[in-house]
């Protein structure tokens, strides 16, 4: 029983790791970027499983929420918006796709054969490690003369992820989190920017500036001939 | 997070304030008066650069805490670029001008893009966790895909947003490959932490493919060969002044980031890497040059060039010592102001009809605008590194560095290519001098007439009077060179 | 419980496929959510070392990486949308004004 407990993770890890695995690969396969769209999600659902196993649970839950909720979304718009099944799709690969695939498999070769054996650092056996924070606390301290004293000091806490990764976050990396605050403001301009339609000359009369003017133009001529 | 630490990052919180402040300024009714905001945004520059000379005087007396220090770093490395920035940015807003009346895009929405863009620069700057790094990075990189598809309605300005976009995202991606690597080998994405650990690790093939990723992604930013397919086409894709932006201050920005990031972290696996990195190097000169000489097209010309002057500064670092460090910073400087210059000039014949793109284009300029002639040659002669000018002094420390290194195959490989690039430097000149024409219409407006003149002189001061600017680069790089000789 | 390694082989394994497809397929859209595959697969090698590390590091820098990673797809589909209006063509090949 216990040797069944204890290989669930690993058949767990192959089970979420397979599907992850053929669904990226049809994510390239796919034809029609609606199914290759479905089955990234499919691929990214795999992952945060994956996030979860590794301890991250608050990222697992970031994946779900931004990757699958948001980023997935915003792709199906879009391919709703092209209209896909007016684009011709006798050219789904490349003309160089026999190089790509040479370049692929050199690439996966090189990952295997570097990635795999490497020496990293050294393990970490505190498995409490991904859960705990560090507080400020106090505690009294009893000089010789008799006269307690509050001294300051730090020390590990155990909390669940999301708090550790809140108050890491906040703490010891805010510089990066407002520069990415910053990330996303510059995307949100550049999107409205880019994406938006541009007024044409034809659009003119709908431009809502166009008619305040017009409006206010009309009005004056108005007056101008009633005096 | 103290308000002591605060106070170090008021410049890159001004630059984001002023920025958010001119997107919101359109909204507020001064969508009428776009031509407010190139003086908002010179207004804008002008208090950063003050903010950042200021940020260096607080350093000494300000206690920082240690999480905010593992984040962020002001020291003079940081702040010699960041000055350099706040001035490209000032330039390319004095170049914008022109472009931006003609057109009917925002003008408030590109400033505001570009001082974002400039934040980013800044952080990148700064950083010394590769975190910060890469986010600053992402800031530029974001900033810069959309002002190189500002002209939405031109199909090649569209286009080169996408190719630019397509290849940035996927170098970045290849970049955090890198970085995670490094990370799980080090344990660590501070540099110091990483440095560290690389001293006493002997030889390790997982962070020699980290390093090299790391150094790929690097590679697409700065232009080099076999990472540099997308220069010619986004440089002439682009509106002009944002080619003269990616030309410049986004390749100064991604130097800043690659001589901090291995004089400081990596000096440890100096041997191992420094091999790839001049094969890069030596790739990039050739091809760079070689390719150069065949464009009829001046902005194609201008991206070979730039991939050439890529593989140039990139001795400084296979170098890794204290002249090639040196060298890294006087040759951006010179470079930078070289470039601006010259994509001065080809905005000024820009103005009908899309003039200023041929060689042909500039035939029998010194008739029409001598001052414009006579400064051109002087930018081409610092490109070259002949020696009055300031490009000589920035190529002068680069080879030296080399031989001291023992790259003296690379110095000369250098030396052969500066003389293969005059080549069509001088084309340029015999257009301009000896060929009759009609040319393109010149108009010089006074904005593009400051750039030239600002450019000219940083150019012949360094050239004629390197003691000044030497003086300041050796101040500058001391921090990191300190840390060369430590180890 | 699956090693280290396991999960880079994964990982490795999604980087691939990413990069193929982002050299194999014409779509840009398709392009683009081959770039979120491998920007994936680094999250998995980054979480992975995190967890093997005991460090936080990694995962708050999976968070960034996931936020780089909206923030971009946004302003690259805006870029897509944009050039299909000019073109009426997604496809990478028909970008082609600029031949480098």
């Amino acid at each position: 029983m216990d040797a069944l407990t204890a290989s669930i993770p690993l058949l767990v890890f192959v089970v979420v790791g397979t599907i992850a695995v053929a669904s990226s690969i049809l994510v390239v396969a796919m034809r029609n970027p609606v199914n290759s769209a479905l089955f990234l999600l499919l691929t990214f659902l795999c992952v945060a499983v994956l996030f979860v196993m590794e301890g991250a649970e608050f990222v697992g839950a970031v994946q779900v929420l931004v990757y699958a909720g948001g980023i997935m979304v915003l792709f199906l718009f879009v391919v709703m918006l092209i209209n896909v099944r007016a684009l011709p799709d006798d050219r789904i690969l490349s003309p160089y796709w026999t190089g790509g695939a040479v370049v692929g498999a050199a690439v996966f070769v090189l990952l295997v054969a570097l990635v795999r054996p490497g020496v990293y650092h050294e393990q970490n056996d505190n498995p409490l490690a991904l859960r705990s924070t560090t507080v400020n606390a106090r505690h009294r301290v009893v000089q010789p003369d008799g006269t307690t004293v509050r001294k300051r000091y730090t020390r590990q806490q155990v909390v669940g992820n999301s708090e550790a990764i809140g108050m890491a976050l906040y703490r010891d990396y805010l510089v990066p989190f407002e520069v990415a605050s910053l990330f996303l403001l510059v995307a949100m301009v550049g999107a409205i920017l880019i994406g938006k339609r541009e007024l044409g000359i034809d659009d003119e009369d709908v431009d809502p500036q166009y008619i305040v003017d017009r409006v206010a133009e009309e009005k004056e001529m108005k007056e101008a001939m009633s005096a | 997070m103290t308000w002591a630490d605060t106070l170090l990052l008021l410049p890159e919180l001004i630059a984001a304030t002023g920025a958010s402040i001119l997107l919101i300024v359109p909204v507020l009714g001064g969508r009428a008066r776009g031509h407010m905001a190139k003086w908002a945004m010179l207004a804008l520059m002008a208090v950063t650069a003050l903010a950042v000379i200021g940020s260096t005087y607080a350093v000494a007396g300000v206690q920082q805490t240690p999480t905010f220090r593992a984040m962020f770093a002001v020291d003079a490395f940081s702040v010699f670029f960041k000055l350099l920035f706040v001035v490209v940015i000032a330039l390319v807003t004095l170049l914008s001008e022109d472009f931006l009346s003609e057109e009917r895009y925002s003008t408030w929405e590109y400033y505001s893009l570009l001082a974002f863009a400039l934040c980013g620069m800044m952080f990148m700057a700064s950083g010394v966790s590769l975190i910060t790094i890469y986010i600053g990075l992402e800031l530029l990189a974001l900033s810069s895909y959309i002002l190189a598809g500002y002209y939405k309605n031109h199909e090649e300005s569209t286009e080169a947003a996408m190719k630019y976009f397509i290849l940035g995202t996927v170098s970045s991606a290849i970049l955090l490959y890198g970085i995670s690597l490094i990370y799980g080998v080090c344990g660590s994405m501070r540099l110091s932490t990483i440095a560290a650990a690389l001293s006493t690790m002997l030889s390790n093939d997982a962070l020699m493919f980290g390093i090299m990723l790391l150094a790929a992604g690097l590679c697409f930013k700065i232009a080099a060969v076999p990472f540099h397919v997308w220069t010619p086409d986004v440089y002439v894709g682009a509106p002009t002044p944002i080619s003269a932006f990616l030309s410049t201050g986004s390749k100064a920005a991604a130097f800043a980031v690659f001589a901090r990031v291995f004089y400081v972290a990596f000096p440890a696996f100096h041997l191992d890497w420094s091999n790839v990195l001049a094969a890069i190097a030596a790739l990039s000169m050739i091809v760079g040059n070689l390719a150069a000489i065949t464009q009829t097209n001046v902005k194609r010309m201008l991206a070979y060039s730039s991939i050439s002057h890529a593989g140039y500064s990139l001795l400084g670092i296979i170098a890794m010592n204290e002249m090639g460090l040196r060298g890294i910073l006087i040759y951006t400087m010179v470079y930078v102001f070289a470039n601006l210059g010259i994509w001065a000039t080809i905005l000024m014949l820009r103005r009908h009809a899309y003039a200023g793109e041929s060689v042909e284009d500039f035939r029998g300029l010194h008739k029409r605008a001598p001052f414009a002639a006579f400064s051109m040659v002087v930018f081409l002669l610092s490109l070259g590194g002949i020696p009055p000018t300031a490009g000589f002094i920035g190529k002068y420390f680069l080879f030296a560095a080399a031989v001291q290194a023992g790259f003296g195959w690379l110095a000369i490989v250098a030396v052969v290519m500066s003389a293969v690039s005059m080549f069509y430097y001088l084309r340029l000149v015999v257009a301009m001098y000896l060929e009759e024409g009609s040319g393109a219409e010149t108009i010089y407006s006074p904005s593009l007439r400051f750039v030239t003149a600002l450019s000219l002189t940083v150019t012949l001061v360094v050239g004629f009077i390197p003691e000044l600017p030497i003086r300041q680069v050796i101040e500058s790089s001391s921090h990191l060179v300190g840390r060369v000789v430590q180890r | 419980m699956p090693s280290t390694s396991d999960f880079l082989m994964l990982s490795a394994t999604l980087f691939t496929v990413g990069l193929i497809g982002v050299i194999l397929r014409r779509n840009m859209i398709t392009v683009l959510m081959c770039i979120e595959l491998m920007l994936n697969a680094v999250n998995i090698n980054l979480v992975t070392f995190s967890h093997m590390l005991g460090s936080l590091e990694g995962q708050i820098f999976t968070i960034f990486v996931i936020t780089v990673a909206a923030g971009e797809a946004a302003v690259g589909l805006a870029i897509i949308i944009q050039l299909y209006r000019l073109k009426s063509s997604i496809n990478v090949d028909d970008a082609r004004n600029l031949n480098g």
